[in-house]
């Protein structure tokens, strides 16, 4: 079953990298959206400074959203789902590895970003580690949440639309406490108990999406 | 062994068959013929267990295949009517991708005979997109050269969009597989002799 997992993780890179404009428009997305707001509000650093975790978090909503409506869609319509479902291994462990493909691809540059386009907003250096981590337990979330609307959507018109109003409450959660881990450092309480919870929902989503999600796809596929 | 029992399926309000029951032993080889929409390709996809059927149940050896899920699809090689091509990748990537799913990991250089067999020798390296319709096909049906070892293979449309010389080849690895004692479930619109111990014919619509 591992060579198997392997394989797909493989292929799932090859392809990104073979059509890296696809990534880099997603990236490029939250690299703009979130350095919008410095020069539409104006140099006022205490203001920037407030608005810094919000800001961020949701352009790495939306650029996941982005990405999402390309996770299944190409290989639903030209039959290489079908040989997914058909696979030696276990559809969900499948999904487990399409979606930590989709993470590498989508969610990883994010947080490798983050820091940088923080100076932006002139965050305190002493929450830069605060910012990654928060990210970097929460963008999986959102790959994983993100991939039951991806199979759910499969094969729909205006699919993409659908998608987000699907999806999007289901962040609400991983926003409000990506955020405010952020929040609490700055006011110095300290994040751990947001850590925490993240990675609390990160091992929930981690043993219940998968199941969903290889749901979802034996639906679209029938 | 594979059984239908009582096999039905629809399409909207549309029955496109119902009451359908055969099985499938070592060697026997099952050609589903019908006109354009008549449920050949349905029938297929509730054979692999990609469809459920709206009524009786599809068996491997005695079990009902819905519940078998993964330890049925190892027995099975699927070639559906979509090519489950990536242009992106190239024709030998795509057979390894194809055949690691299916749990048989072949060697490369096991692949690049594959695909010679199915006369593309030569365009191993080129990617999916360069290829042309029948090449693609051909591409596809390089996986019936490597997966001897599946018993039972269910084949959607495999003449189509080939050329004689390919046609050939593809009845050749067919007749095969019937010989070394496989199962071979096809669709076709072709008259296209393949000599079997036994053969059962369908026709739907």
């Amino acid at each position: 079953m591992l060579p198997i997992l392997r394989t797909v993780i493989r292929r799932d890179l090859l392809l990104a990298w073979r059509r890296r404009s696809d990534v880099a428009t997603a990236v490029l997305f939250f690299v703009i959206v979130v350095s919008l707001f410095p020069l539409g509000i104006g140099a006022e650093p205490n203001l920037l400074r407030a608005i810094a975790p919000g800001v961020i978090w949701v352009a790495a909503l939306l650029a996941c959203m982005l990405s999402l409506t390309r996770m299944f869609a190409s290989d639903h319509a030209d039959g290489t789902l079908d040989q997914m479902l058909l696979s030696a291994a276990p559809l969900g462990m499948i999904v487990v590895a399409r979606v930590f493909a989709h993470w590498v691809v989508s969610g990883l540059p994010l947080v490798v970003l983050s820091p940088v386009l923080a100076l932006q907003f002139d965050l305190d250096q002493s929450l830069l580690g605060v910012l990654v981590l928060s990210l970097l337990l929460g963008t999986p979330i959102l790959s994983l949440v993100g991939a039951i609307g991806a199979a759910l959507t499969l094969g729909l018109r205006g699919g993409g639309f659908l998608l987000a109003l699907l999806v999007l409450p289901l962040y609400v959660p991983v926003l409000i406490i990506g955020a405010g881990a952020l929040d609490a450092a700055a006011a110095g309480l300290g994040p751990a108990a947001h850590f925490l919870v993240l990675a609390g929902l990160l091992v929930l989503a981690s043993a219940f999406t998968p199941w969903a999600i290889a749901a979802a796809l034996r639906i679209s596929a029938e | 062994m594979l059984e239908a029992h009582d096999l039905a399926a629809t399409r909207g309000e549309n029955t496109l068959f119902s009451g359908l029951a055969f099985s499938l032993v070592r060697g026997a080889l099952l050609r589903v013929s019908g006109a354009n929409g008549s449920g050949k390709t349905s029938l297929l996809r509730a054979l692999c267990g990609l469809l459920a059927p709206s009524a009786g149940e599809v068996r491997w050896n005695g079990e009902n295949i819905r519940r078998l899920r993964e330890d049925y699809a190892t027995h099975l090689l699927y070639v559906g009517h979509a090519d489950a091509l990536k242009d992106d990748l190239t024709v030998a990537e795509n057979l390894e991708v194809a055949c690691s799913l299916a749990g048989l990991p072949v060697s490369a250089s096991r692949a690049t005979a594959a695909i010679e067999a199915l006369g593309l020798g030569g365009r191993e390296q080129l990617p999916a997109r360069a290829l042309s319709q029948g090449q693609r096909r051909r591409a596809v049906l390089a996986r019936l050269a490597v997966s001897e070892s599946l018993p039972l293979w269910i084949l959607d449309e495999p003449f189509a969009a080939l050329d004689a010389a390919a046609v050939e080849r593809v009845r050749s690895l067919v007749g095969g597989h019937l010989a070394r004692g496989g199962m071979v479930v096809l669709t076709t619109h072709q008259e296209a002799r393949i000599d079997a111990p036994s053969a059962t014919d369908i026709q739907l619509g």
